[in-house]
């Protein structure tokens, strides 16, 4: 009852302060002559945003590139030792197969993610709306599970029992069926077996939202346009790949990216399931290994650079990209 | 496309989706079914056995009355609620503020400012966390003011982070507002600080209501920012639910338990809201 009070205030706090900023913000603009109002107005409703990207998302994320280059001692203190944190991050013998992990996990999960939730949206489109809710509802149920639970959940799908056992893993179970022998799932590193039953995990987890929102997309393609392409005599096929399809097209570049950026950055998947083990380890899940459990900053960082560098053309892509539709609006 | 083609096009995709969701429901069916087994009995035959023979099986409820009874996962139930409910409702306000700023203000360096926050759409959090826990630890030794550990270290880097998606999509959203509306009100002698409260932000409930379901799924379910903000000083579900898990996954079955009752909130929360959906996430993403 005492955390729940505690809980009450601290959450009734933050909201009333945050307003009230607000509130005296535009009082003291409103207070100003008409000429510097103008012009100082549309920073009070933009600055507090900037000051918060700022000291949370940019000083930081420049701090961690700083960081990369330094060694840190027990009592904090700091010194400049170059390229060292990278060397020794590129020496460990994880290194090779943990950047392959990586840019596995970002060539299989976004693709796979869009096109099962264009499909999932396009097929629930042609169906009543009363059954369009309920398998929308089914798709999107992962999204309210914790990796935790979902690691609980795919555990035991993949589970194993030595043969003679009865299986208690569905996969091992049909396997069985097939005539093959008890496997255990997340030791098999032959063809990165056991990464990709890990991107399945994540592609389950958001394939709803993928569909959720090329759902919308599809919805509001206007109506005359498909009318159009039926009076042409265009098949289903036809208008959905060349009328719906190009219409939809920037909200499925948004849910890719998205997605992409959800795979470049995974760990708790990682975490949970396999601790990185059997060659599974991923950049996201090396950074939270060598800063809260070895304390090795500066290694941690080396490997928040790499994380950084891989995205900062996914960042140009996307400036440029608003910059061109920005101009035709 | 004539009527008969239409109700055969309809069976088809009935077909392949309930193939598919039948695939989508399966594991946290499985997980459900088996979180009411007893313990043995889950251990020695596969749950789809018992689904076609329910009254050989001793169903047991054990594991979520010991799940409930133990009093830790009730406050980090309202610790998850003390973190998510303030960083889904902060970023919004934030995020709306500075969306009309970029749609309905005129100023110098708009377009500057609004391509960096583009760009920070994809940055990741990783990359922020270990700087801004050090500036936290270096207030709290100059000021004696306690953050780290807070709720409100983790609504503030949740909030940050959450800022370039809400502004994107709100911004998005309010660009279809016609701007005669705004014109209108500011002939009659409206403020902005007006505009925006009375007229701006109640038409952007579809917008607001999308984005804030996505937040609140998205902070209810992190762990990395919670194990890393607030800790086990007052531990949310996610971190109660993996240190129940325990090192060998020896404490499955609570955690299956303690998973159903976490995900209640959240399908609350999504089947409330969810009827905003269409209107609210494709503004102005559709040419």
């Amino acid at each position: 009852m005492k955390d729940l009070l505690t809980a009450l205030q601290a959450v009734t706090a933050g909201i009333a302060v945050t307003v009230l900023i607000y509130w005296l913000l535009n009082l003291g603009v409103q207070k100003l002559p008409e000429k510097a109002k103008r012009r100082i107005e549309p920073y009070v409703f933009i600055g507090p945003v900037l000051l918060l990207i700022g000291l949370f998302v940019v000083w930081p994320t420049l701090q961690s590139i700083r960081l990369s280059f330094m060694e840190e001692a027990i009592d904090g203190s700091t010194t400049w030792v170059g390229f060292q944190n990278f060397k020794d991050l590129f020496a460990e013998d994880y290194f090779a197969s943990m950047v392959i992990n990586n840019l596995m996990w970002i060539a299989i999960v976004p693709i796979l993610t869009v096109s099962l939730g264009l499909a999932i949206a396009q097929f629930a489109n042609n169906v009543g709306s009363r059954q369009e809710k309920i398998f929308k509802s089914i798709f999107f149920m992962p999204m309210t599970i914790s990796f935790v639970s979902a690691a609980v959940i795919w555990r035991y799908i993949y589970a194993y029992a030595p043969e003679g056992q009865n299986q208690v893993g569905i996969l091992n179970t049909i396997w069985l069926k097939f005539g093959g022998s008890p496997q255990v799932w997340f030791q098999i590193e032959a063809f990165k077996l056991n990464n990709i039953l890990l991107m399945v995990i994540l592609i389950w987890l958001s394939a709803g939202y993928s569909m959720v929102l090329l759902s919308a997309a599809i919805k509001s393609v206007p109506e005359d346009t498909l009318e159009a392409g039926r009076v042409d005599g265009a098949s289903t096929g036809q208008i959905f790949f060349k009328i719906v399809l190009p219409q939809i097209w920037p909200t499925a570049l948004a849910v890719f990216i998205t997605t992409l950026i959800g795979a470049m950055k995974v760990f708790d998947i990682v975490l949970a399931m396999t601790g990185g083990n059997y060659n599974t380890t991923v950049l996201a899940q090396t950074f939270y290994l060598e800063y809260f459990i070895y304390g090795n900053t500066g290694k941690a960082m080396a490997t928040v650079v790499i994380l950084i560098l891989a995205i900062i053309p996914v960042m140009v892509y996307q400036v440029r990209h608003y910059r061109k539709f920005e101009a035709v609006r | 496309m004539t009527k008969t083609e239409k109700r055969s096009s309809s069976k088809v995709s009935f077909l392949i989706l309930s193939v598919l969701a039948a695939i989508w429901l399966f594991p946290t069916v499985g997980l459900f079914v088996t979180s009411l087994r007893e313990k043995t009995e889950a251990q020695r035959t596969g749950w789809w056995d018992v689904i076609f023979r329910p009254f050989s099986q001793d169903w047991d409820i054990s594991a979520y009355s010991a799940v409930l009874s133990e009093n830790n996962l009730g406050a980090s139930f309202i610790s998850s609620m003390a973190v998510t409910v303030p960083a889904t409702i902060l970023p919004l306000l934030f995020a709306a503020y500075a969306a009309y700023g970029f749609t309905f203000l005129k100023f110098k360096g708009r377009e500057f400012y609004f391509s960096i926050i583009i760009g920070l759409l994809v940055v990741p959090i990783q990359g922020a966390l270990v700087p801004v826990l050090k500036m936290f630890i270096s207030f709290t030794e100059k000021t004696g003011i306690q953050i780290s550990g807070q709720y409100a270290a983790a609504w503030f880097v949740h909030s940050a982070f959450a800022m370039p998606l809400a502004i994107y999509i709100l911004r998005n959203y309010m660009m279809t507002i016609p701007n005669t509306l705004i014109e209108a009100a500011r002939v009659d002698g409206a403020s902005n600080f007006t505009i925006f409260w009375r007229l701006v932000l109640p038409i952007s409930v579809p917008a607001l209501a999308s984005f804030a379901i996505f937040q609140f799924l998205w902070v209810w379910n992190d762990y990395l920012i919670a194990f890393v903000f607030v800790g086990n000083e007052r531990p949310v579900l996610t971190y109660t639910l993996l240190a129940m898990l325990g090192p060998y996954g020896e404490g499955w079955q609570s955690v299956a338990a303690g998973s159903f009752i976490s995900m209640s909130i959240p399908l609350l929360i999504f089947f409330s809201l969810q009827r905003y959906f269409v209107r609210g996430l494709t503004a102005g993403a559709v040419k």
